[in-house]
């Protein structure tokens, strides 16, 4: 690779200051730390407590996600295949250039099949992370040569988010437009990396949660075999009546899904690509906590407040008669609310990024505990919207500053009655 | 002085100095009409028309006006003014008004009006009054026009109240027609933020020193 470096050092002077093309220095110093590392050292003594800077912890959190990339790319094409074995569909290909890829790599559409199902999988999943990380790189590089600084690892994990948390039939022109807003909007405008006050992949998200909700939610959305409809087990139970209850998800009866606990765990049911399995957020949450990189203050906050408020409501409502409410989302045991939907996924990866998150210890838990109820709220009470988690953890990165506030405040009161007692 | 102090009473609030994308006035109105081109400008003209007469008939009365009570002179000359308006909507445009609803009478709470009347009314004379509140109803009537036009084309498809992108939709008979999705987020009234932000930006690139 020595060509490499030679190539580098002799187009180099061309991004110099004063050189051809210096305003695009930083597109030029991206590639270069990206291949190699950087050679400027310090001159003086340095104090490094631990090599951790901004790429180290990005990767770590990407090693996180790989569980649920892999799960992603199995669970979209073993959907799909799993459609395609219906009665009543008609579907024997993927349609258009995703069917010919398949054609040509000959793996067929056969739910058994291991290779098969990520294939099938992969041709929806990469096409939406390439445009997504095209644009999104594409609009951090223009950032940094307008404002002249180097172009950082910000946009690599928002890469990796957003794609895990859309639908596989999403259209590839909504991807570009909802990765340009979620990261001009949600975080260029405030500065860039590290100070955007909401999550890019969430605003991103949230975009086209509201622009364009035909494509991101319903129940044709989530598999991508043209005539098949099916539900996500939040979407199920919402629309279910109080009678039907809990069978509406694991019933398996006509109208009803037949997703068991462990399925839903394990992830092999509807939902955006890379939330449905909770064990591969699990792991990923493991690797988060043990590196230090997540923070388990918070993944703990959210779990007792979704939990808490869930086993409330489900506990008022199974001892109520049937006749009293009408709702069938507040019969959901707490169990299942953390298996369904993106709450897992949220409470990973997404509530724990440590820029939009509070920053005291104890706002960690204050924030994610907001979280949590918010989540379940969301999803219970408001028939609007079966999925809450997108939404709560928007609403708890608006309120993280106020809550470090408050912890701050009370934390200097304290100490300030302390020492007038000493005195 | 190049300039006369009427020029600058007039031009000063439509770009250098704009009630709504420099001093952050009277934004709420501008989330709220902002969906279609038909009662945004009438929106407009109302606004315009309060903030020119208010800042006129206060300016003839500021003399009169004892310190004490003269927030709540001004509001009397301000609601009567706004209740004019509303009826004169209400006889020669109906279906408007029924779409404005209450916001023609909320125009009596627009910061703008109010701002003006205390501001510059209060210690300038009916002429420059009248100009000065000429220029900030034509300053807020330019950000709401940016607004609307920007909310109706992506979010309706059309352009001034023309129909220029036809809107994607399957009809009764399963046929697909027109190929633009609507952005549901235009129909919302938060899009406005983010279309006022966005100009907000884009003005102070074009002129940094009034940041």
């Amino acid at each position: 690779m020595k060509f490499l470096r030679r190539f580098l050092d002799r187009i180099h002077p061309l991004f110099d200051e004063g050189g051809k093309l210096e305003k695009l220095y930083p597109l030029y110093e991206g590639v270069d730390s990206f291949l190699y590392t950087p050679g400027e050292v310090t001159g003086r003594a340095s104090h490094v407590r631990d090599g951790m800077d901004l790429k180290r912890m990005m990767t770590t959190v990407v090693v996180a996600l790989v569980p649920c990339i892999a799960m992603a790319l199995w669970n979209t094409g073993y959907q799909a295949n799993l459609a395609m074995q219906q009665p009543g569909i008609d579907v024997q290909a993927a349609e258009g250039c995703r069917g010919s890829v398949i054609g040509m790599l000959g793996s067929g559409y056969d739910p058994s099949s291991i290779l098969s199902c990520v294939i099938h999988g992969a041709v929806f999943f990469i096409p939406v992370f390439l445009v997504c990380n095209i644009v999104g790189l594409g609009i951090e590089i223009t950032f940094a040569c307008i404002r002249g600084h180097d172009v950082n690892e910000g946009f690599l994990v928002t890469g990796m988010l957003l794609p895990l948390t859309l639908p596989p039939t999403i259209p590839l022109w909504q991807v570009a437009v909802a990765t340009a807003f979620g990261v001009i909007i949600g975080k260029e405008v405030f500065g860039g990396t590290g100070k955007n006050f909401l999550n890019p992949a969430l605003t991103a998200r949230a975009f086209l949660y509201f622009a364009y909700p035909a494509e991101i939610v319903g129940e044709t959305v989530w598999t991508a075999v043209d005539g098949f409809s099916g539900a996500t087990p939040l979407g199920a139970l919402a629309a279910a009546n109080v009678e039907t209850g809990m069978t509406a998800i694991t019933g398996g009866g006509l109208g009803q899904l037949s997703v068991s606990w462990n399925q839903a765990f394990l992830g092999t049911m509807q939902g955006s690509m890379g939330e449905t399995s909770t064990l591969a957020c699990l792991i990923g949450a493991a690797i988060l906590i043990f590196t230090g990189v997540g923070s388990w203050r918070i993944m703990a906050g959210v779990l007792i407040g979704a939990m808490g408020l869930s086993g409330i409501m489900c506990g008022i409502a199974t001892g109520a008669d049937a006749g009293t409410f009408t709702n069938a989302m507040f019969l959901m045991p707490p169990q299942w609310h953390l298996v369904t939907g993106g709450l897992a996924f949220g409470l990973v990866f997404m509530a724990t990024d440590p820029v939009s998150a509070a920053m005291t210890q104890t706002g960690k838990w204050f924030y994610g505990g907001l979280i949590g109820v918010m989540t379940i709220l969301i999803r219970v009470v408001n028939p609007a919207f079966p999925e809450g988690v997108m939404l709560a953890i928007l609403f708890g990165n608006v309120f993280a500053p106020t809550i470090d506030y408050c912890v701050l405040a009370l934390n200097i009161r304290r100490r300030k009655a302390r020492n007038a007692r000493a005195a | 002085m190049a300039k006369s102090k009427a020029h600058d009473a007039f031009f000063s609030p439509i770009f250098k100095d704009n009630p709504i994308a420099v001093q952050v006035l009277g934004i709420c109105s501008a989330l709220a009409v902002t969906v279609k081109f038909e009662p945004t400008v009438v929106m407009c003209l109302a606004v315009i028309a309060v903030v020119a007469l208010s800042n006129a008939s206060i300016a003839l009365i500021r003399t009169q006006i004892p310190s004490s009570i003269r927030i709540i002179v001004q509001m009397t000359v301000i609601a009567s003014l706004v209740i004019i308006v509303d009826q004169f909507i209400q006889a020669f445009a109906f279906s408007v008004s029924q779409q404005l609803s209450v916001f023609v009478g909320l125009i009596i709470t627009n910061c703008i009006v109010m701002g003006r009347a205390e501001g510059f009314a209060m210690q300038n004379n009916v002429k420059l009054s009248f100009l000065d509140g000429l220029g900030n109803g034509i300053g807020y009537s330019l950000i709401l026009l940016i607004v609307v036009t920007v909310r109706e084309l992506f979010g309706s498809g059309k352009l001034f109240g023309m129909q220029v992108m036809e809107i994607a939709s399957i009809d009764a008979a399963g046929v697909a027609t027109g190929w633009y999705p609507r952005n549901g987020l235009m129909l919302l009234p938060p899009s406005a933020f983010f279309i006022i932000g966005l100009t907000i930006w884009a003005l102070r690139i074009w002129k940094p020193e009034e940041a």
